[in-house]
């Protein structure tokens, strides 16, 4: 796993917002804008989309990223790919080593087949995600909701073609930092789930930090 | 439902390389794509047929089952806790669920192009474009792509992560079997797997066969091949 620290200082940051745990936040990066990712507890899953600014149709695709790099995990230098080839945005700095993107957003639906079908009514990444399509408008719609990034989260696969939820890696004060190449809009879902051994069963804030395209 | 399918046929058809074909698989019905020559790759998109905007979820899949491939016993989830369809034959062991599928620059860059014009109908394809026209006919378009399987194609990662492509996973006749749990529009594409080492454009064809098939039972191997799939029989019952 690769570990690179960023020379990004915090003070310099244009805009830092603490996200609890259950909400969802939107937010449009100009190209060459820089966002960090905070895991400020450890082990806390960020549940993240992009979308091209110009044409959300042209939204990150998870396959397309694997196929273009012909790897699972997300790491350093890893380019953000969108359904229709364009880069959306590279990851640029990461304390934890690895991000999956094959374990998409919890739903409540998925959490009746995973767990029970009692667990209906618990709060869940895609009604976050939802909630806050339907606030922002422009067109967004369930059909926009593909499979997200999962920052911090630890999803391997084995050779054997077995899906695995390990151990969280990542530690309080953990990060991940993604430029954006062209304008993009994130939406992220700071995860509610209350049955993942991955964060000790504990959803807990993260904060989110942007610094501009001249900041060095 | 066995090997053997020969009076339950309702209608049969090859579906050459390169080319894509959508159908709205019925419950009651199941699906068995043969490969013919060996080593085809079948990309597919699942759809409720009713409500498109239930869609197949890979995640949703993967994670339920705790796998990275299908084979027979596992089943394709949709966005809303539902079964589309489940696997219950399977002669070759692994099928592809995280590649996705290429583009028309993609198969540019691999094989060069040739035209209609140079070609007729064995003009070089790709399935990105397949895909568009086929969901164009249900008045779907880019947004309603999602994350394909590639059946008869196999892929590992090492512990890095680090992808490759397993040649010679599918040999001729081998076959898989889809049953419609509940009323599932089906596009596939005959296009090669993006990862196929071949150096020449040379997708191969496959038979397609619906045949009518029963209701999974009580005892059905799918809905026992673990809890989570039980409760999947569930919630998609007290739809269909």
């Amino acid at each position: 796993m690769k570990f690179v620290e960023s020379a990004l200082e915090t003070s310099r940051a244009g805009l830092s917002v603490d996200l609890p745990a259950g909400e969802a936040w939107i937010h449009e990066l100009k190209g060459g804008e820089t966002l960090r990712i905070v895991d400020l507890h450890g082990n806390q899953a960020v549940d993240t989309l992009l979308y091209n600014a110009r044409d959300y149709a042209d939204r990150y695709s998870a396959v397309d990223t694997i196929q273009r790099q012909r790897a699972l995990y997300l790491t350093v230098g890893t380019k953000l790919i969108s359904l229709q080839g364009t880069v959306l945005a590279e990851i640029t700095a990461d304390t934890c080593g690895r991000h999956d993107t094959l374990g998409g957003a919890c739903s409540q639906e998925s959490n009746m087949v995973r767990y029970a079908i009692e667990k209906r009514g618990m709060h869940a990444c895609r009604q976050s995600f939802l909630k806050a399509i339907t606030a922002f408008g422009h067109g967004l719609e369930k059909r926009d909701l593909a499979p997200n990034i999962n920052f911090f989260m630890n999803v391997p696969v084995t050779p054997e073609g077995k899906l695995t939820f390990e151990d969280g890696i990542s530690e309080p004060g953990k990060y991940v930092e993604f430029r954006a190449a062209t304008d993009i809009l994130v939406l992220v879902s700071n995860c509610p789930q209350l049955n993942n051994p991955c964060n000790a069963y504990n959803p807990t804030p993260v904060r989110m930090l942007v610094w501009g395209a001249d900041v060095q | 439902m066995g090997t053997d399918v020969t009076e339950h046929i309702l209608w049969e058809e090859i579906l050459p390389g390169g080319a894509t074909c959508s159908h709205i698989l019925k419950r009651g019905t199941a699906l068995r794509i043969t490969d013919l020559q060996g080593c085809a790759n079948v990309a597919a998109m699942l759809y409720n047929a009713h409500n498109p905007v239930e869609r197949y979820n890979m995640p949703d899949t993967l994670k339920a089952q705790h796998i990275a491939r299908l084979t027979k016993g596992f089943c394709l989830y949709s966005d809303m806790g539902r079964i589309l369809c489940s696997v219950t034959e399977d002669t070759c062991g692994w099928h592809d669920t995280v590649c996705g599928h290429a583009d028309a620059a993609l198969v540019r860059e691999r094989f060069g192009q040739r035209t209609y014009q140079e070609g007729r109908n064995s003009f070089y394809q790709n399935a990105r474009d397949g895909f568009l026209i086929e969901l164009a006919k249900y008045g779907l378009g880019p947004r309603d792509l999602v994350p394909n399987l590639n059946f008869f194609s196999r892929v590992t990662a090492n512990d890095e992560g680090a992808l490759e492509f397993r040649t010679g996973n599918s040999k001729a006749g081998d076959l898989v079997d889809l049953r419609a749990e509940m009323d599932t529009l089906v596009l596939l594409n005959t296009c090669q797997h993006p990862f196929d080492p071949a150096r020449q454009y040379d997708p191969k064809p496959v038979r397609l066969t619906v045949v009518s098939v029963p209701p999974a039972a009580a005892d059905d191997f799918c809905r026992l091949s673990r809890p989570e799939n039980g409760r999947g029989f569930v919630l998609t019952e007290r739809y269909v």
